[in-house]
């Protein structure tokens, strides 16, 4: 029998990792993200995993690539400054493909901001935020119920790409309390180890198989440009095109089965108006589509449940259809840019920013911005 | 111990040729290394791993030691040892890092870890410059030398590494120079076995981008090495006016407190299964 609980979202994403096999956890205290690390300090200990307090956020991402690498499935969680500090390890992560899970609670930015307010304002980051050729795959939960079943996601997308995956979160999902069903079964698949006598851990497959260390295998892994077995190579242009190429092929051929969205509304046919949103701000959407269907619009909402890769064909789908595409965020306008690029004139499109306080704008407010929006 | 006598080759990974300038530090501490490793009975480094930074030091391990390493953002190494740890305690884990890396970039790294006690070893080469990226001054510069980013001498005191450590917690630590190849290979022999944080400065010569701006050639640095030198032991009973531009070498801490995974074990004995 599925157990229901009444979680915050924080509590959920924690259960989440322990569900998926999630056995180290090492993280820095920051607002509002807090309970996540709380409660892997509690529950860890019990499912025998391991769970430090480091010194600051690279430390605490480097306690989590290391135990990566020695056989655990292991994750982080932040908010905005504590990732921005992370970059340099997820970029690092990345190209080492080191299976790790990073959460980032979202609050108001830049900088120290507002702590404990809600905001999506690192949805860029969380694209580009390591220096050089990074491809993210970055997951976007909207509820405590979607805050577990996307960090067991991200879980088994990291083992099976062997590449770091972001949960977006924000402060609204983070301590908002819902009904969280846990699923009977959880079953993530273990990491494909090499066979024995193996020296290539970096390719040539797409996702070539891990070893962990001590098992014999004299891995060398380094954040240099490396060939297939893990040697440097620091100036050979055709070592690193190869490899980066391998990178990015490996997110981006995944892409579709990355991709996770959910359709309201209208299923088919012309409409007047869409939405595309994501996190705490669907929630407001949601609600907003059914006061405009009740004054006779043909409305639908795109909620994006994965937004990088970002789903180019199934926005644009959408922009078949649609007569005009509202993307309301909680930031100066981040999200709007890649729909308005994957729309590529098929509709207009047109931003909605609220940023600060948390504040979302009410279904009203954005039914009432839709109305002038189909004025227009 | 089977298999020939010691060489350095058994431990090496074949194909690849040590990427050092001649005359540089790295040589002598791989061999006392290595030979450590061989009198503690390692016939070859499958117990091991390695953890390293960014920095010519950091080149040690990764990848010409024939073991699993992991070369990590400047900086990171000791973290990324400690998750290693944490997670296959079995291991010994070790980390090799330059003065820039260990004490510079990754300082805060290295003093929780010292406070910690993770039970990992910490050998930082201090060439007193950063070498790789062409000699500019370090945490460790002494005052009044030329780098290229102090062109008038290094107007900064430099950390005295081997001492914060001890003071901060670590279960040993020491310091040697390359011109103490006996006294050296002792310390990391020591540091490789037990429990807590075992560290050891090895202060080492980069006649490349340190020696030359100072006019000192290889072998003039070793010859500095031995003269500066003064044993711990003596250097408690001198003045800082005498103790000005001199090595203080020996051992700073050696106790046998328990480690990080003793008092993790400790405190997880009390979680209750849910």
């Amino acid at each position: 029998m599925p157990e229901a609980y009444l979680w915050p979202g924080n509590i959920a994403c924690a259960e989440g990792a322990i569900a998926a096999g999630c056995r180290f956890f090492a993280g820095y205290p920051i607002t509002p993200a807090n309970e996540i690390s709380e409660h892997m300090a509690k529950r860890l200990p019990e499912v025998g995993g391991i769970f430090i307090q480091m010194e600051d956020e690279m430390a605490s991402l480097g306690a989590v690539i290391g135990a990566s690498w020695a056989g655990l499935r292991a994750m982080t969680a932040t908010s905005g400054p504590g990732f921005s500090l992370m970059q340099e390890l997820i970029g690092y992560a990345f190209f080492t493909e080191t299976p790790c899970v990073i959460v980032d609670v979202m609050r108001v930015g830049p900088s120290t901001g507002q702590a404990t307010r809600a905001a999506q304002g690192d949805v860029m980051q969380a694209r580009w935020g390591p220096h050089g050729d990074y491809a993210a795959v970055v997951l976007a939960p909207s509820s405590p119920q979607e805050m577990f079943d996307l960090t067991v996601r991200a879980f088994d997308i990291s083992e099976r790409l062997r590449t770091p995956v972001v949960v977006l979160s924000d402060e609204i999902i983070a301590h908002m309390r819902e009904n969280v069903i846990v699923p009977d079964e959880i079953r993530i698949p273990e990491r494909a180890r090499p066979e024995r006598g193996r020296q290539e851990f970096f390719g040539p497959e797409l996702v070539p198989p891990m070893p962990r260390l001590g098992d014999g295998f004299n891995v060398p892994v380094t954040g240099s440009t490396h060939d297939e077995r893990g040697i440097r190579f620091t100036r050979d242009p055709i070592v690193h095109r190869r490899l980066i190429k391998r990178l990015w092929a490996k997110v981006y051929s995944s892409a579709r089965e990355v991709w996770d969205w959910e359709l309201c509304g209208e299923q088919e046919g012309k409409l007047d108006l869409a939405f595309v949103s994501f996190g705490s701000m669907s929630r407001s959407v949601l609600e907003a589509i059914d006061i405009l269907a009740s004054r006779g619009l043909r409305v639908a909402s795109l909620r994006l449940k994965a937004i990088w890769p970002f789903p180019d064909e199934v926005v644009a789908k959408l922009a078949e259809r649609a007569e005009a595409i509202i993307v309301p965020e909680l930031n100066m306008g981040q999200l709007v840019r890649e729909v308005r690029r994957a729309v590529a004139g098929r509709a207009r499109v047109i931003g909605l920013s609220r940023v600060g306080g948390g504040e979302l704008p009410t279904p009203e407010e954005l039914a009432e911005f839709a109305l002038e929006v189909v004025r227009r | 111990m089977s298999g020939g006598g010691f060489s350095i080759r058994r431990y090496l990974r074949p194909g690849l040729k040590l990427p050092f300038c001649p005359g540089c530090g790295c040589y002598t501490i791989i061999n006392c290394f290595l030979k450590a490793v061989w009198e503690l009975g390692h016939e070859d480094l499958s117990e091991f791993a390695f953890c390293s930074g960014i920095g010519c030091a950091a080149w040690i391990p990764s990848p010409y030691f024939n073991a699993d390493s992991i070369h990590t953002p400047h900086g990171r190494a000791i973290p990324v040892a400690t998750g290693v740890k944490l997670a296959r305690p079995e291991l010994k884990v070790v980390v090799f890092g330059g003065d820039g890396d260990i004490a510079g970039i990754g300082c805060g790294h290295l003093i929780h870890a010292a406070r910690r006690n993770t039970d990992i070893t910490v050998i930082m080469v201090n060439n007193m410059v950063y070498g790789m990226t062409g000699g500019q001054v370090a945490p460790t510069t002494p005052l009044g030398a030329k780098t290229t980013t102090t062109p008038l001498g290094c107007f900064e005191r430099p950390l005295d590494v081997a001492n914060v450590v001890a003071a901060a917690g670590a279960n040993y630590s020491a310091r040697w120079t390359t011109a103490h190849r006996r006294q050296l290979t002792d310390a990391f022999r020591r540091a490789l076995t037990g429990r807590g944080l075992r560290f050891v400065e090895v202060v080492s010569p980069c006649p490349t981008n340190f020696g030359r701006r100072m006019g000192m050639d290889a072998k003039a640095l070793l010859r500095w090495f031995v003269e500066a030198s003064v044993p711990i032991e003596e250097a408690r009973n001198m003045g800082a006016e005498e103790l000005r531009g001199r090595i203080v070498v020996g051992t700073f801490a050696d106790r046998d407190e328990p480690g990080l995974l003793d008092r993790l074990r400790e405190a997880y004995g009390r979680a209750r299964p849910p």
